[in-house]
């Protein structure tokens, strides 16, 4: 038997994750209902006056989409290793960050791609400039995956763990701060009429580090974690 | 695959080499510190900004050292683990995150301290220490996930991975630290570390920072050990050891 | 523990070999120093009672798991340095089916040819009888049907070694019957089959051994 065209096992594992979440749109909400939910509760938790939350906005908002990605991650890998598909995985020819990184890619555009939809919408109800706005939908655009490729690592370290949903968050989150950092100083930046060029520069170079080394990470990972 | 050199003989003689080493370089810590410390708190004058506040240095210095050169030992150890599989680098990488979580709070609680007079509070979100609080957190991540896998040798290679991923964030977040407090704060208060020290100084500093990895050497040595122990408690040699 | 041979008189076409393999679970020894080997037109049944390390040894044996020492070699060379060759020519159906609940059989199997990079699932489904729920999410299926979903994997192109774990686990007698065809087909074709069971399969062929583990 010939090993699998590369490019053949890539598109198989994303169609076969879209269609997943496809079957089971319900699940796929949860995040998205989540990152609504957390901004609400920030906006209600800041007192009934406007000034504050006009600075604290982009923070609110990156910190919700970062809470949200990581909730969503939990589901990476863990009905894979549930129902015994991650094993074939595994053990199939195909290189396995190729295929890590198409199912990183297909939480992505399930789990990412909404909620850089729906951030506008958010970022006017807490007031955000409007000079803001296409900012903070290229900073999540250039952040938002970046969550999904570190934290595919720590899920992959994890998804073994009995106790893995919070761990994933301790080992996880102080990576974030980069991301954090960068994505709200360029959405602040914009709102007060500065340039954002040098916070996005570095969400692209952060971007670019990522997509090359977490998917061999999380390879390892996982099968560290399948041992 | 292992050789039989990885394999059985490296934890075993480091076993026995351990336990000839850890004596002298349990002395040599003692003597440094000793020395290190009578030169810093008794022979260096005091500080003409600072008075005698400034002496604190002599442990939240090294401590900032090494909490930073753990990290790094310990991401070294866990690449030769994963990519040789030397069981011993399995068991250093995992001795040592233990130690450096100390250091690295160590010199948390020293930084804050030496705020309190200096900035009029315990804290501030100065860079440096901003990004030594997040480096404790990443030993905290390294610990959990030791501390949450049953089998050891899964655990090690699993905290390995992170320490590696880890130390190629080390650099990137206290970057984005620094950045962001240069941004919010303008530049950061007066901090340790001043260029110009006087050699009176300095020299005790050195003396304490060498004693400090003397005492890590020491108890990297004494815990690796006892992993060792526990991790071979089925091979021979080990069984042979143990008292019945 | 004295080392255990499961390696046949003249094994000098021995496809797979392990060498002294010792594996620990959870701080338990399962085996130590196992010897086995299986030759092209081979069958290696391996049996023990629960507990007794088949699935580790499986796992071993397909790259998954690590053996606390021992090697393993396929084709005369370790399978460190050529895992991706040596996993593209094995089929490997393991304790768990690991078939998808929300996708349908034939999406099961075109998702395993597009890994595996194998062909053929229409066959597949035929042989093994799963036209009537093709269509159908697994999640509707009866054990049985899943491990059949499982089991057509190894029809979807033709691979030198079969690895499989407990492979008449929920299979009907019919179901049964055709897996020991298709055991038999495999043989005599050439592949090499190791297989871990409870039942002891119809012996009789001259490529049929046993390794008894955990006595």
């Amino acid at each position: 038997m010939r090993p699998a065209p590369a490019r053949s096992a890539f598109l198989g594992m994303l169609r076969r994750d879209l269609l997943i979440a496809w079957r089971s749109p319900v699940e796929v909400l949860h995040p998205l209902v989540f990152f609504v939910i957390v901004v609400t509760l920030f906006r209600l938790g800041s007192g009934p006056g406007q000034h504050a939350l006009a600075a604290l906005g982009p923070g609110v908002l990156w910190m919700a989409a970062l809470l949200a990605t990581l909730l969503g991650l939990d589901a990476l890998f863990r009905s894979d290793f549930e129902d015994g598909s991650l094993e074939q995985i595994l053990a199939s020819p195909a290189p396995l960050p190729l295929l890590v990184a198409a199912k990183v890619l297909a939480h992505w555009l399930v789990a990412g791609l909404p909620l850089l939809i729906l951030s506008p919408l958010l970022a006017i109800a807490l007031g955000l400039p409007d000079a803001a706005l296409p900012v903070l939908l290229l900073s999540l655009a250039l952040g938002s995956p970046v969550l999904s490729l570190v934290g595919a690592i720590g899920v992959a370290l994890t998804v073994g763990l009995r106790r893995g949903g919070t761990l994933v968050a301790l080992l996880v989150l102080p990576l974030y701060i980069p991301v954090l950092v960068f994505g709200t100083q360029a959405v602040t930046a914009a709102g007060a009429g500065l340039p954002p060029t040098g916070a996005l520069y570095m969400l692209s170079a952060l971007l670019v580090l990522a997509a090359v080394l977490s998917p061999p990470a999380a390879a390892a990972a996982l099968r560290i974690s399948l041992d | 695959m292992r050789t039989p050199f990885n394999h059985l003989a490296a934890p075993m003689h480091f076993y026995r080499w351990g336990a000839r080493l850890v004596p002298w370089l349990g002395a040599c810590t003692v003597v440094l510190l000793a020395l290190g410390w009578w030169g810093g708190l008794v022979l260096a004058p005091p500080d003409y900004q600072q008075g005698d506040g400034f002496r604190i240095i002599y442990v939240h210095v090294p401590s900032a050292w090494m909490s930073l050169f753990v990290y790094v030992v310990m991401a070294g150890a866990g690449a030769v683990a994963l990519i040789w599989r030397v069981k011993l680098a399995e068991v250093l990488m995992a001795a040592s995150a233990p130690l450096g979580a100390w250091f690295t709070f160590l010199a948390l609680a020293t930084g804050s301290i030496w705020g309190k007079p200096m900035w009029g509070t315990y804290w501030v979100w100065d860079a440096r220490l901003t990004s030594e609080l997040i480096l404790l957190f990443l030993y905290l991540g390294v610990i959990a996930l030791l501390a949450a896998n049953e089998d050891r040798r899964r655990a090690s290679r699993a905290a390995a991975v992170l320490a590696l991923v880890g130390v190629v964030n080390v650099p990137i977040i206290h970057f984005s630290v620094q950045w962001w407090s240069t941004l919010h704060q303008g530049p950061s208060v007066g901090s340790f570390g001043a260029p110009s020290i006087h050699s009176s100084m300095l020299v005790p500093l050195l003396v304490s920072a060498l004693a400090f990895k003397c005492y890590y050497l020491t108890v990297l040595i004494m815990r690796a050990r006892c992993e060792i122990v526990e991790r071979e408690r089925n091979s021979a040699w080990v069984r042979e050891m143990l008292p019945r | 523990m004295p080392a255990r041979h499961a390696t046949a008189p003249g094994a000098q076409t021995a496809v797979l070999e392990a060498h002294r393999l010792t594996c620990f679970r959870g701080g338990r020894m399962l085996f130590r120093d196992l010897d086995l080997s299986v030759a092209a037109g081979e069958m290696l049944e391996i049996h023990g009672p629960n507990g007794s390390g088949k699935t580790t040894l499986l796992r071993v044996l397909c790259a998954l798991t690590e053996a606390e020492s021992g090697e393993v070699r396929w084709r005369g060379r370790p399978l460190r340095g050529q895992r991706e060759s040596y996993l593209a020519s094995l089929r490997y159906v393991g304790h768990q089916d690991g078939v998808k609940l929300a996708l349908s059989v034939r999406e099961n199997l075109e998702v395993a040819a597009r890994l595996g990079g194998g062909s053929g699932t229409e066959s597949a489904i035929h042989r093994f009888g799963l036209e009537a729920v093709a269509e159908t999410p697994a999640r509707a299926l009866s054990a049985g049907q899943r491990r059949r979903t499982a089991l057509a994997r190894l029809l979807l192109g033709p691979a030198p070694l079969w690895l499989l774990d407990e492979p008449f686990t929920a299979l009907d007698d019919d179901g049964a019957r055709l897996m020991q065809e298709l055991l038999a087909r495999q043989v005599e074709a050439g592949g090499a089959v190791l297989l871990s069971t409870h039942r002891p399969l119809a012996a009789g062929s001259a490529g049929h051994r046993r390794l008894e583990l955990g006595r």
